[in-house]
């Protein structure tokens, strides 16, 4: 690793001020992707800024609404522990790397890293999630741009995600056996208005919506609903775990089997 | 530079560091205690796998600044002070859970820690548990024995392999 400080903040407040003290500063959170990323000398921060020491971005409640919002700062264990209200979630969250893994690394880290074979990705984009940052709140729909892209802007952090909670939800991931990433993974959300297909780890852009079986499973929500439907292997990642026309395939399997277990 | 404080093994424990100090490097580089091994050093193998505030986490990919204040526990906290071997240590002897023994350190921090919240696993859940530890010896097997016999599951039917 190339040298630099680390403050920890005790307050968003702080924190985003730090943050706007250099560009050369970068927010640190679970570190389970950042840290490895900094062994291999690609990422040379002045500062990082953690984001750990933060009590006002951990824990999980329920809105009026309905929703459960979980902040940024907490644990993937502690989702699993803690997101009984949205089983399919916390779920998702206890299948992320390995035990020791999910004790360190964090929902807004996942989420603001974007790795386009994450998990969480699929679970925000699939609910139709809400990203709150210190500045605003960003519509899911809007907030994933593309592989490591989102539409937060420097210095803005996370800080909170409401998920509205579905009548029926699963998430299913095929598993890259040594990265415990998604090789494939589909988030199947149905609520009342409609059915959201989310697929990480197949497409070269990153999560994205499948909205051909969100129009199929919303008139009938039942695997063979999806019939006939395929994607195109174009586009889709094609690396030495799985070519893309393989990672198009799966996403249609792993598409009816959450449709299944939901 | 920076001034780290924490508690390790019970014991206050601080020490000058760079910001790019990893924990498993703190605990062994500064303290001296290298029970706690660095198999890949890049969050695969579970070899670094100590407790913070009771949780285990993977040393190499948590940063010694991040631990200020915090209870740390190595394996060289988990025997009693007059060298009697914890329960999970005890039984890794007893069922033969180790043969190199390079792995073990983290294979006894995380079966603790599994233990600490599930007192009765069962063998598949304590296989899940152990995803992210790597034993290149054993097959695994009788590690699994141990731990089964260390939360106090009868082990009498389960052949050595």
């Amino acid at each position: 690793m190339y040298a630099f400080d680390i403050e920890r903040p005790g307050t968003i407040a702080d924190a985003v001020a730090a943050l706007a003290k250099s560009d050369e500063n970068q927010p640190l959170a679970g570190g389970q992707t950042l840290i490895p990323t900094l062994k291999q000398r690609l990422a040379a921060p002045e500062t990082l800024v953690s984001l750990g020491g933060i009590s006002e971005i951990q824990g999980i409640c329920q809105d009026d609404a309905g929703r459960v919002c979980i902040g940024a700062g907490t644990t993937h264990a502690d989702v699993a522990a803690g997101a009984g209200a949205y089983p399919a979630l916390a779920s998702l969250a206890n299948n992320i790397g390995d035990p020791a893994v999910r004790n360190r690394g964090t929902i807004g880290g996942s989420l603001a890293n974007n790795d386009p074979s994450a998990c969480y990705p699929a679970g925000a984009l699939g609910s139709g999630a809400t990203i709150v940052t210190n500045a605003r709140e960003i519509a899911a729909d809007d907030y994933f741009q593309g592989m490591f892209e989102t539409a937060l802007d420097a210095g803005e952090i996370i800080t909170e995600v409401k998920f509205p909670v579905p009548e029926a939800a699963n998430y299913q991931k095929f598993e890259q056996p040594a990265s415990r990433f998604a090789l494939v993974g589909v988030f199947v959300a149905k609520f009342a208005g409609g059915v959201r297909v989310a697929v990480t780890g197949a497409s070269e852009g990153g999560v994205f919506r499948w909205s051909e079986a969100e129009t199929a499973l919303s008139g009938n929500f039942s695997a063979s609903a999806l019939d006939g439907l395929s994607l195109p292997a174009d586009g889709m990642i094609n690396d030495l775990h799985g070519s893309g026309a393989y990672r198009a395939h799966l996403v249609g399997v792993m598409t009816r089997r959450a449709v299944e277990a939901a | 530079m920076a001034q780290v404080s924490m508690t390790v093994n019970g014991k206050p424990a601080s020490g000058e560091i760079e910001g790019r100090t990893l924990l498993v490097d703190f605990i062994r580089e500064n303290l001296n205690l290298t029970g706690t091994h660095v198999g890949c050093d890049t969050s695969q193998c579970g070899a670094c796998v100590v407790h913070v505030d009771g949780k285990a986490v993977k040393a190499c990919t948590m940063f010694a600044a991040e631990a200020e204040g915090a209870e740390v526990t190595t394996i060289e906290g988990m025997a009693a002070d007059d060298g009697t071997l914890n329960p999970v240590q005890q039984a890794f002897q007893d069922h033969h859970g180790l043969q190199c023994g390079f792995c073990t350190p983290g294979m006894v921090m995380s079966a603790s820690a599994l233990l600490a919240e599930n007192p009765k696993p069962s063998e598949a859940e304590i296989r899940d548990y152990l995803e992210g530890n790597i034993c290149r010896c054993t097959g695994y097997h009788n590690i699994v024995k141990a731990i089964l016999a260390a939360s106090g599951q009868d082990v009498s039917n389960i052949a050595a392999e």
